[in-house]
Parts: structure tokens; sequence; C-alpha cells
């Protein structure tokens, strides 16, 4: 291997670890709050992209039929409550946030062709389109089992996970989609070719990971969603509502997952179940952080992202084995070191 | 002191007016048929012997646990279905036992989301509820930097109660504020409790320390095996020979 070869597989590894990285954080966080295991989200990569695709040509994408559907079903269970407790000052923004603001992007892609569009627009819709089916899957599959065991919330995230797939196979179809670079502009690094869409990816993910970083040191909501993760009891007592946190952390993960599949749209070829195995190597980032510590979540995570990197070059055929394989010594030196600490509750 | 010789404030508001109230962990009944009023400005202690039901009655009080009978609120009947969120908003604090901080945040940190639900519906006055923590509890000011976890007892303990004051609560409930603390602490503790009630803000303490609750108090009840077994003035309870010999006796450490 030369040191062209070297450089070009790292900064695949590098570019492809920033996204695990993100996902391995989103992981983290709804875990620690939520104490579900967010199996479902890579499917938000893959609807990201796919939509974004489908936007960018000329289709209608089949988000919106969920986004409506979900929608709904969210404004009538929340709203027949606040009906029969006479809380009607809370009907507008629950109103608005699950049907208005659907309807309004839907109505707006048969009034305005997305591919008028400028691409900041597209992504925009795309994110508009995806990022509030999250809160609105917790509200609907995990919120009345907010108390309930780890495992079945493990269950339950696998039942969201196929369901995710088989609508993700009916809106996009089986072909994969892959969208035009955001940028042409290329560079060179001693020899070896660097593309503008990688340095895109590295910064936007950078920039994602310090503004997550101050939400939750710097704004009384992330210091909340930490307290929530820290005792669940505490927060309770605080008036911090555990759905609240929960949907908040939802949203976050959401878009988190739907930003990461757009940003890699350009450079992989995504399918409707392309998702699973990229959050899966997010969540094997997040197992070295032992699903608790988020930089080393981060720095697992970039490491799955060489790791699979080099070894597609000496070993293409058992790339995925090899990365999967990581977890084995991890999850060996974790139950070696780490003190056996009873579940809370 | 001239409140005590009006032991139940007649003419302050009530607070909390509970009727029959009984909760059950399963079949096992852990509460029977508990009736308690708290005015404002008033301290009312619930002293008892370990596993009489006393944190029992402020899960349920709060809405941690589901409850049978009638709760007054602040003039609001509650139903069967009682959020802890909804009674924060309407002032109602818990200090649990166990203190429940957020270990591996600063004191400030811990003190800010005492206020978090009042930022939510739009308060923005938390820097001034902090410096009045403060002045209440100077070591946490002298500690603001510092982790929750890193703390010591005592100093968790005014942190707990801080954090509930950060809410401006109408009714703050007690949970053993002494456990575990040293003798000049709990002095100390109790002292601020007194200083408390200047403010208005009813307090609802629940105590195994009896001497020093009844001391504070304006009256108490006496809860034995999750019912009520004596109520009154606490100047006279501490007079009950029942309760000198069970709970205030020499040689007793309860």
């Amino acid at each position: 291997m030369d040191l062209q070869i070297l450089l070009l597989l790292g900064q695949d590894g590098v570019t492809n670890g920033a996204i695990y990285a993100l996902l391995a954080l989103a992981l983290v966080l709804v875990f620690a709050v939520t104490r579900v295991i967010f199996i479902p989200q890579g499917e938000f990569v893959a609807y990201g992209a796919l939509t974004l695709a489908a936007l960018q040509a000329g289709k209608v994408p089949g988000t919106v039929w969920l986004l409506l559907a979900l929608g709904t079903t969210v404004a009538l269970l929340d709203g027949v409550r606040l009906l029969r407790e006479g809380r009607f000052r809370k009907l507008p923004p629950l109103l608005i946030f699950n049907v208005g603001i659907p309807l309004l992007c839907a109505g707006g892609l048969f009034v305005v062709p997305p591919t008028q569009l400028p691409l900041w627009a597209q992504v925009a819709v795309s994110m508009l389109l995806v990022v509030p089916l999250g809160p609105m899957i917790y509200r609907v599959a995990y919120q009345p089992l907010a108390s309930a065991s780890v495992l079945v919330l493990l269950i339950v995230s696998v039942a969201v996970h196929l369901a995710l797939i088989g609508l993700g196979l009916l809106f996009f179809g089986a072909e994969g989609s892959r969208t035009p670079a955001f940028t042409e502009i290329s560079f060179e690094l001693a020899g070896a070719p660097l593309q503008g869409q990688t340095i895109l990816v590295i910064v936007a993910s950078a920039l994602l990971i310090i503004g997550l970083y101050f939400f939750f040191e710097r704004t009384l909501y992330g210091k909340a969603l930490r307290a929530t993760a820290m005792n669940r009891t505490g927060a309770r007592l605080m008036g911090i509502p555990p759905a609240l946190a929960g949907q908040l952390c939802f949203t976050l993960a959401a878009a988190i997952g739907a930003f990461s599949g757009i940003l890699i749209a350009p450079i992989t070829t995504i399918y409707y179940d392309s998702g699973f195995l990229i959050g899966l190597k997010g969540f094997v980032g997040a197992i070295i952080g032992g699903l608790a510590s988020y930089p080393v979540a981060a720095l697992g995570a970039a490491l799955v992202g060489l790791l699979e990197s080099y070894s597609s070059f000496y070993a293409s055929a058992f790339k995925e084995v090899i990365v999967f394989t990581l977890i084995i010594p991890v999850l060996l030196w974790r139950s070696l070191t780490t003190k056996h600490v009873e579940e809370e509750e | 002191m001239s409140m005590s010789k009006h032991p139940h404030l007649h003419d302050h508001e009530v607070i909390l007016d509970v009727r029959h109230l009984g909760v059950a962990y399963g079949k096992v009944e852990a509460l029977h048929d508990v009736s308690l009023t708290i005015r404002r400005g008033e301290i009312v202690t619930v002293i008892g012997p370990n596993g009489a039901g006393k944190t029992t009655l402020l899960a349920a009080l709060m809405g941690l646990l589901p409850a049978t009978g009638d709760i007054v609120y602040m003039g609001h009947a509650q139903g069967r279905e009682r959020e802890v969120e909804a009674l924060v908003r309407h002032g109602m604090t818990l200090v649990p036992e166990k203190r429940e901080l957020f270990a591996e945040m600063s004191v400030e940190d811990n003190l800010l989301l005492g206020a978090f639900d009042r930022y939510r519906s739009g308060h923005r006055d938390q820097m001034e509820t902090m410096d009045e923590v403060f002045e209440l509890f100077p070591r946490l000011e002298e500690r603001r930097a510092q982790l929750a976890g890193t703390l010591s007892g005592g100093e968790r303990q005014m942190l707990a109660m801080g954090r509930a004051l950060m809410a401006k609560p109408k009714l703050l409930m007690l949970d053993e504020p002494s456990l575990g603390l040293a003798p000049l602490i709990i002095k100390e503790i109790f002292r601020i409790i007194g200083e408390l009630k200047q403010t208005g803000v009813a307090i609802l303490l629940v105590e195994q320390n009896a001497r020093a609750a009844l001391q504070i108090a304006d009256y108490g009840y006496v809860l034995e095996t999750g019912e009520v077994s004596l109520a009154g003035p606490s100047q006279e309870l501490a007079a009950d020979p029942r309760v000198i010999e069970s709970y205030l006796g020499l040689g007793h450490k309860h």
C-alpha cells in the first residue's frame, strides 16, 4: 500500500467515521434519557437521503403521507386527552405541529415543483418532512410504554425498525439513489484527490457536534435532558416531564439521522434498507462508549469508520465481519472491568 | 414566636387538605384513612417510626404513587390521575429522602434546574431566586461550581432544599432532612426551616427526629403503621406522655 492509497482510504474512513460518530451520539442520547435502544436510528438516515433524492427527481416523497398519518394520529391521541381535561390553550400548538406544518409541506410540494427549489431549500424541506417523524414515533410507540423494561422497549424498537423498513420499500422502491454532490470543488492532498463533499461532511459533523455540546452545556432544556438521564425521579420532581424529555431527544435523534443521510447521499448509493447497517455501525461506536460516554462513543465510531475503510482494502469480503467483530473484545473488556450494577427501578 | 400561640393559624388560607387518604402496594395497605391540613406559613410535622408510611405519604401527595381519598390542594380537588409536573407547576415541591440530586452537574446547574418549570412557563427571574437561595445557604455559593456528587451530606441536603426553593413553592415537603447528618448540621438545617416559615411557605416536615421536629412545628401528626394515631398542636404533642414514651424518651434514638 502506498501513501496515496493510505490517504484515500483514510479520507473515506474519516468521512464515514464522522457520520457513525453522529449516529453514536444520537444513540447514546436516546438511551440515556429514555432507556430506548433506538434501532430505527439508521432508518432516519435512509429516509433523509431518499426524501432528498425523491425531491430532486421531481417526485413527491412517500414520507409526506407517513408524516400526515402519524401527525393526525398524535393530534387525535393528545387532542382527545386535552379536550377531556379542558386544557384548550394547548390545542393550537398541538394541531400546528402535528397537522398544520405537515399539511403545509405537502401542499407546498404540489404547488411549487421541488425540482425548482434551490438545494438548501430542498434540504430544508427534506428535514421538515423527516425530523417530525422522530417525536411522533416516540409519542405513538414509546411514550405509552415509557416505564416498561429495557427489554420491552428494545422489542418495540425492533418492531418500529421493521415497520419503517417496509414503509421505506413502499415509499422509495427497491432501487438505490444517489444525489448530486453539494460541491464540485476538489483538492489534492499529497497526490490523493480530496473531494469537497468529504470536507463538507467532516466540517458539518464537527459543527453539529459542537452545536450539541453547547445545547447540553449552556441551555436549560439541554441541561434538563442531561438531568433526566442522570436521575429520572429527580427530574420529574423539578417538573421536567419524561414525555417532554423523550420527545425532545427523539427530535434530536431524528434530526441527526436525517442530516447524516443528506450529508452522505452524494457519496454512497442509499437503498431503502441501507440505514440499518449504517446505524448498526454507529451502535458499535455507542457500545464502545458503554452507551453512556459521549466522547468515547464518538471516538469509537470514528475508529469503526477507519477500520471499515482499511479492511475493505485488505479483505473487502470480510469488511462487515471485521467491523462487527470489534464489539466482542470491547464487550469482553467492559464486562471484565466494570462492576455489575443493578438496573434502576 | 407569637405564632405558636395560634397553633393552627386559623385565619390563613388552607394550602393542602387531605381526607381519608389511602395507599396500597398491591394488597398491602401502606396508608389508611390519613387526614391532615396545612395552612399558609405553617410548619406541620409528621413523626413516627421507620416504616410507618411517612415517605409513602409524601410520595402519594406528590403524585408519585396512586392514592385513594380526597386531596384538595390550593382549593382545587385533585383527581385520581395526579401528575407530578402539574403539581410542581402549582407550587408543590418535594425534597425526597434520597435527595435525588443531579450528581454529575454543578451546584449552580442543579439549582437552575429547580426553576425549570418556571423557566418553561416564561419566568426569567432565576438569577434573583438563586441569590435568595445563596443568602439562605452561603455554603452553596462557595461551592457553586462544584459537582453535586462531591458535596458532603449536609451540603447535599442544603442543595436539595435550595433546588426546591428555586421553584418558589407554596408547599414545601421535606422528607427526613436530618437523615444521616451530624448534630451541628441538623441544627443549622432546622434553623433554616424556621426561617423559611417567615416567607409564608407552608412546610410539611416528615421526621424521625421527633424532638427537633416538634420544637419547630406548629402542628404535628404521629403516624404509626399507616394510620394517624395522634394529632395536635406540637407543644401539646411534645407534652403527651405517649409521645414522650415512644419518641422523646431518654435513651431513645429515634
